[in-house]
C-alpha cells in the first residue's frame, strides 16, 4: 500500500522529516509467522540520544536489526538519512553501513584479535591509511573510552564493561553519523553503568553523533536521553521527553517507568487457574 | 494415512531442496570472495595453517598405520599363491585410487570440518558475523571464502601425503619385516601404477571431496541455530553429512572412472 508520493523515498523524506535521521513508518515484522513488530512508527531526531525501552523479548534488538537492514520488514519503511534502506542495492547499503556504528549486546569483539586490532579492523578494511595513521586513530578512539592502556589485551582478558567500551571504540572507528547501542548497561555493576552512560552522552555531543539506545534499564537511561520510546507487544505505547514519560497517564508507562512487577504487563505467564492446577491429581 | 506419509515425505523433499538451494547460493557468493585473497593472502595463509597444517598429524599417523595393516593383510593373502611380489602395486593401487582420498576425506571431516563448523557457528552465536555485516564487511567473503579455499587446497595435498606415508608403512612391514623382495616391491609398483589412470583420478577424487566436505562444514556453521545446542547439532551434522557424501560420491566417481 505505497502512496504515490512515497515511491521515491529520497524526495519525500528530505522534505518531510529532515530533522529525523532514522524513521520507521508503520513497520511490521514477523519471525516464523510470529508477529514481533506490529505497526511501529518511530522518529529518531538528529543529534540527540533516543532510547527505546521495553520489556525483554519485545523486539528491541529486532528494531536495531531492521534499522541496519540485517533483517527486512514484512511491510512499512525504514528510512535512514533520507534513504529507504530496503530499496537500495548492496553497494549503497554497505556505504550507508559504514556510517552506522553498532554496539552489540555482548560486545561481539573478534575473539582472536587483540583490543587494538579489533578497533583497527574497520579502518584496515575500509581505508587505505598507512599503519602509522591507523595507530593514531585507534589510540585516539581507545583514549576516548579510557582504554588506551588495554590495547594489547585479548578480549578474553577484559571485564564485561571493558569489552563494551572496546566495542564502542570500534563502533566509532570510522567516525559514523550514528551509533546504535543494544542493552549497553545490562549485567554491569553500578560504576560501569555510570561510566558507559557518561561515555554515550559525551561521545554523542562531542562527535556530533545521533545515538539510539535500546534498553530496559529505565533509571539509567532516562537520565541521558533526549527522547524516550516505550514499546511493548510490538507497538509503541508512548513517546516523549523523559519528563513527559514520568508523568504519563498510561498505566503501561507508569508500570514500566516505576518498575512495578504487576500491571498491564502481567507478572504471570498466561496459565489456567492456580487452585485448579494444584488440585489436579497427578496422572 | 498414506496421504499423511506422502505429505511428510513431500515436505522433507521440499525442505531438503530448499536447503540445497540456499547452500548453493551461499557457495556462489563465497566463491566470489576468492579474488579478495589475491590482495589479502594472509587471510588464506592463516586458514591453510589451521585447516591444513593442523590436520597433518592425524593424517600422517593414520596413513602409517593403514599402510602397515595393508602390507600385513595383503602379504598373508598373496603369499599363499606365491605372488607376494605384486604386493607393492596392490597396496599402491588401493591407496592411490580409493583409501587415500576416502580415508583422508573422512579424517578431514572429523578433524578440520567439525572445527570449521564449530568456529563459524560460535562466531554467529556471539554476533561476530552480525558485527561484520554492520561494518559493511561481507562475512561470506571475509570469513567463509578463505576457509573454503583452504579446505579445497588442503585436501588433495593431505591425501597425497596419506598415500605416500601409507606406502612407506607397507614397505616397512612387507619388505623390512616379512621379507618381500625390495626390488620387486618398487619396480612392480612403478610398472603397474599409471599416472593418468590412477594418480590423476585419485587427485580428482580428493579435489571433489575437498570441495564437498569444506562446503558442508562452512555452510553448516553459517546456517547453525545461534545457540549452544544449535552449534553442537551443526557440528554433528557436518561429520555425518560429510561421511555420507564422501562415500556416495566415491562410488559414483569410481564407477565413472574405472567402471568401463
Ligand atoms: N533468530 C530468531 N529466531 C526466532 N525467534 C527470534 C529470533 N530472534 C529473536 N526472536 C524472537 O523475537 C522476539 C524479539 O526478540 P528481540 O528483538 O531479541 O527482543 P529484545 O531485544 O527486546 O529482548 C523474541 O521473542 C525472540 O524470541
Ligand atoms: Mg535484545
Amino acid at each position: 500500500m505505497w502512496h504515490e508520493d512515497e515511491r521515491n523515498p529520497n524526495v519525500t523524506t528530505a522534505s518531510n522529516n529532515s530533522d529525523s535521521l532514522v524513521s520507521l513508518r508503520n513497520v511490521h515484522f514477523s519471525i516464523a509467522s510470529r508477529r514481533i513488530i506490529d505497526g511501529m512508527d518511530i522518529e529518531i531526531p538528529r543529534g540527540g540520544v533516543t532510547t527505546i525501552m521495553g520489556p525483554s523479548g519485545t523486539g528491541k534488538t529486532t528494531l536495531l536489526r531492521l534499522i541496519g537492514r540485517q533483517w527486512v520488514p514484512d511491510s512499512g519503511q525504514v528510512i535512514v538519512d533520507g534513504v529507504d534502506i530496503n530499496r537500495i542495492g548492496r553497494d549503497e547499503l554497505y556505504a550507508l553501513r559504514k556510517r552506522m556504528g553498532m554496539m552489540f549486546q555482548t560486545g561481539a569483539l573478534f575473539t582472536h584479535m587483540s583490543v587494538f586490532d579489533n578497533v583497527a579492523f574497520p579502518l584496515r578494511e575500509h581505508t587505505h591509511l598507512p599503519e602509522r595513521l591507523i595507530r593514531h586513530q585507534v589510540l585516539m578512539k581507545l583514549q576516548a573510552v579510557g582504554l588506551r592502556g588495554a590495547r594489547d589485551l585479548m578480549p578474553s582478558e577484559l571485564s564485561g564493561g571493558m569489552a563494551r567500551r572496546v566495542a564502542l571504540a570500534r563502533a566509532i572507528a570510522l567516525d559514523p553519523m550514528m551509533v546504535m547501542y543494544d542493552e549497553p548497561f545490562t549485567g554491569q555493576d553500578p560504576i560501569t553503568v555510570g561510566v558507559i552512560m557518561q561515555l554515550i552522552r559525551m561521545l554523542n555531543d562531542s562527535l556530533g553523533l545521533t545515538s539510539i539506545i535500546v534498553s530496559h534499564d529505565v533509571a539509567e537511561v532516562s537520565a541521558i536521553s533526549d527522547k524516550l520510546y516505550l514499546v511493548a507487544g510490538g507497538k509503541v505505547i508512548d513517546a516523549g521527553t523523559p519528563a513527559h514519560m514520568q508523568h504519563s497517564d498510561s498505566e503501561w508507562v507508569q508500570q514500566f517507568m516505576n518498575a512495578r512487577p504487576d500491571g498491564p504487563v502481567p507478572f504471570h505467564y498466561p496459565a489456567r487457574d492456580y487452585a485448579e492446577d494444584l488440585l489436579e491429581v497427578a496422572t | 494415512m498414506i496421504a499423511d506419509r506422502l505429505q511428510a515425505l513431500g515436505s522433507l523433499v521440499i525442505d531438503s531442496l530448499r536447503r540445497f538451494g540456499q547452500a548453493t547460493l551461499f557457495l556462489m557468493r563465497a566463491l566470489g570472495g576468492f579474488t579478495d585473497m589475491l590482495r589479502k593472502p594472509h587471510l588464506l595463509v592463516d586458514q591453510l595453517y589451521s585447516v591444513g597444517v593442523l590436520s597433518l598429524a592425524i593424517i600422517l599417523m593414520s596413513g602409517l598405520s593403514v599402510g602397515m595393516v595393508l602390507g600385513l593383510q595383503m602379504y598373508n593373502t598373496l603369499v599363499d599363491f606365491g605372488t607376494e611380489d605384486s604386493l607393492g602395486p596392490a597396496v599402491a593401487l588401493s591407496l592411490v585410487r580409493e583409501l587415500g582420498p576416502v580415508l583422508t576425506a573422512l579424517l578431514f571431516a572429523g578433524r578440520a570440518g567439525s572445527a570449521l563448523t564449530a568456529e563459524i557457528g560460535l562466531m554467529k552465536a556471539t554476533e561476530q558475523l552480525a558485527v561484520l555485516e554492520m561494518m559493511a564487511v561481507d562475512p561470506l567473503r571475509r570469513v567463509i571464502a578463505p576457509r573454503l579455499l583452504a579446505g579445497i587446497l588442503s585436501m588433495p595435498l593431505l591425501a597425497a601425503m596419506f598415500s605416500a606415508i601409507a606406502i612407506l608403512g607397507s614397505y616397512l612391514v612387507a619388505v623390512q619385516m616379512l621379507g618381500v623382495d625390495e626390488g620387486a616391491f618398487w619396480s612392480q609398483m612403478q610398472a603397474k601404477v599409471d599416472l593418468y589412470e590412477d594418480v590423476y583420478n585419485g587427485i580428482i577424487k580428493s579435489v571433489v571431496f575437498g570441495i564437498v566436505v569444506t562446503w558442508i562444514a562452512v555452510f553448516e556453521g553459517y546456517d547453525a541455530t545461534p545457540t549452544t545446542e544449535g552449534v553442537s547439532r551443526a557440528t554433528t551434522r557436518t561429520v555425518v553429512y560429510s561421511a555420507f557424501a564422501v562415500l556416495l560420491l566415491d562410488f559414483m566417481l569410481t564407477a565413472l572412472m574405472f567402471g568401463d
